[in-house]
């Protein structure tokens, strides 16, 4: 299946893609980090700022009807973006992290206590790690992790013979923000959910490539980055089921979450208010939806096949370098490269290919268990979108030989 | 060769290069050249943590002026670190103090002194200051 426009017209709707850095043309291979914005998104949210800018849920006047009116829109273009049964099961955060951080305390709260066990995987992001051993800290409860092989894929045995009747939630990350490997989570969701067990699933990594369907993966939550997926930073989801969301306290207290506030007691608003205290990034959400409304566009199916091709690409010519090693040789993996090559310092590759006007991202990548796993102090990882090209991807490659001849 | 006779000349030396390339080529051998780090000094004392890449600095102090022995894992970082030894090391603890470090902007390496680098350079040239006041404050003490 073709994108739905050619290249060209789709390198033109991202303005940054033509700017030069250190004098040569950028290349930007940094995806994974975070994604450029179209036009479509910079445009949406600069006519939102001049033309209807009030408050969401506060005024009777017009603006504020009509900013509301297109917040809400946003709240529905995401749950069909995820496939989520209702719209109020999509709460509108800051980011991956603070959606993680809401479940970690939320959840918390009301489900977790001492000697309880809650499952992560060893190739988490430090975002789904550090909110649970926090919970774990507060509860005097234990972490579990999942151990994976050295191709990256996790060890499903292991996570079944975890699972005990102390676990109260799992946490997995749906891809590998290093390794690219894409997790079996419609699988550890059905094993958990043999034993009740709810599954939040980390899907930063996940919702840009291609399509996802929280239905058929059957997850309680799941999380993702408005940034990181073509829309603006400072928003992001948390998507959860309404039965586990209702049991849930509120994490924040404060406007717009309440339905009868006196000093002596005050109730809550119903979902998804419930948990959207104060002022919410509303020009963050509506950007967030022009921007999922033009990866739709595009073709989401013909998204992920187009990142194939470069991630395929991409492995084959590096692997031509000497010494070259690939971290993250799953069957089923997104556009994401990590690699080393010789005894080259992935911080002297960063800043040579820099120089080259390559934007790659090196170091642990918030990671550091995964790096410890593989004996390494970091990598380099080229992490590959749709509006990328095969002259880019050739440029990395020549890159990356260039710096391994001057550093090895 | 005062340390700011130094600094112009490092910069002079680096006026040659035309492009990046160039440049870091030069540091890389530099980095290169460094004399090895004792392997007794390696010891998270002396073990600056960046979380790009890490550096090694080991001072000692003898006849009023301070050595500097030091190491990266990174090779452009080692350049560099080769480059702040150079200029800083067999000198008193007052000239170091009164140092304002400027050649590394000069030669087109401001970026790797800013704090969001973390790459232990920024971190090594305060832990260089810190020893010279420790050094200076010893020796006026004894």
């Amino acid at each position: 299946m073709p994108l739905s426009r050619s290249i060209e017209a789709i390198r033109a709707d991202f303005p940054i893609l033509a700017i030069t850095v250190h004098g040569k043309p950028l290349v930007y291979l940094d995806n994974g980090a975070t994604t450029q914005k179209p036009l479509q998104v910079i445009q949406t949210m600069d006519e939102l700022y001049r033309t209807a800018n009030a408050n969401v849920h506060r005024g009777v006047h017009c603006l504020s009807d009509m900013v509301s009116e297109r917040y809400e829109a946003a709240r529905e273009t995401v749950r069909a973006f995820i496939n989520a049964p209702r719209r109020e099961e999509v709460i509108f955060t800051a980011n991956t992290t603070a959606s993680i951080n809401a479940v970690a305390f939320s959840f918390g709260e009301r489900f977790v206590g001492e000697g309880d066990e809650i499952i992560i995987s060893g190739m988490e992001h430090h975002a789904n790690i550090v909110p649970w051993q926090m919970l774990c800290e507060r509860k005097g409860s234990k972490l579990k992790v999942i151990p994976f092989s050295d191709e990256g894929v996790l060890d499903l045995e292991a996570y079944r013979n975890m699972i005990s009747g102390r676990t109260r939630i799992v946490a997995v990350t749906h891809v590998s923000n290093v390794l690219g490997t894409v997790n079996p989570v419609k699988e550890i969701v059905a094993e958990a959910h043999r034993h009740g067990i709810p599954v939040l699933v980390d899907g930063a990594q996940g919702v840009q490539h291609g399509t996802v369907d929280v239905t058929d993966i059957g997850c309680d939550f799941y999380v993702f980055s408005g940034h990181k997926v073509y829309g603006p930073n400072g928003i992001g989801v948390l998507y959860g089921r309404t039965e586990l969301l209702n049991e849930m306290p509120p994490y924040q207290g404060g406007g717009d979450m309440v339905a009868n506030v006196t000093f002596e007691k005050t109730t809550y608003n119903e979902l998804p208010f419930k948990f959207e205290a104060g002022t919410t990034n509303f020009t963050g959400a509506i950007g967030m939806a022009a921007a999922l409304d033009y990866l739709t566009g595009l073709g989401r199916e013909a998204v992920a096949e187009r990142e194939q091709a470069l991630l395929a690409q991409a492995t084959a010519g590096l692997s031509t370098i000497d010494g070259m090693r690939i971290y993250g040789t799953a069957p089923h993996k997104v556009s994401v490269v990590s690699f080393l090559t010789g005894k080259i310092h992935q911080y002297d590759a960063g800043m040579i290919l820099d120089k080259m006007g390559i934007a790659v991202r090196t170091g642990t990548h918030c990671a550091q268990p995964l790096m410890e796993r593989y004996g390494i102090s970091g990598n380099i990882r080229a992490s590959i979108a749709f509006y990328n090209t095969e002259e880019e991807i050739e440029a990395l490659v020549n890159g990356v030989r260039k710096a391994t001849e001057m550093l090895g | 060769m005062t340390i700011d006779e130094l600094q112009d000349q490092i910069i002079e030396e680096f006026a040659q290069f035309g492009d990046w390339m160039e440049r870091y080529e030069y540091l890389i051998e530099m980095g290169r050249e460094l004399p090895p780090f004792e392997e007794t000094h390696r010891r998270p004392d002396f073990l600056i943590e960046g979380c790009q890449s890490r550096v090694w600095l080991y001072p000692s102090f003898n006849d009023g002026v301070i050595t500097f022995e030091a190491d990266s894992d990174a090779l452009i970082t080692r350049g560099i670190v080769a480059l702040l030894v150079r200029v800083l090391s067999g000198r008193t603890p007052d000239e170091i103090l009164g140092t304002d470090l400027w050649f590394i902007d000069r030669i087109g390496l401001k970026e790797n002194l800013s704090p969001t680098r973390s790459n232990g350079l920024l971190a090594m040239i305060k832990q260089m200051r810190l020893y010279a006041l420790a050094y200076k404050s010893k020796a006026e003490q004894s």
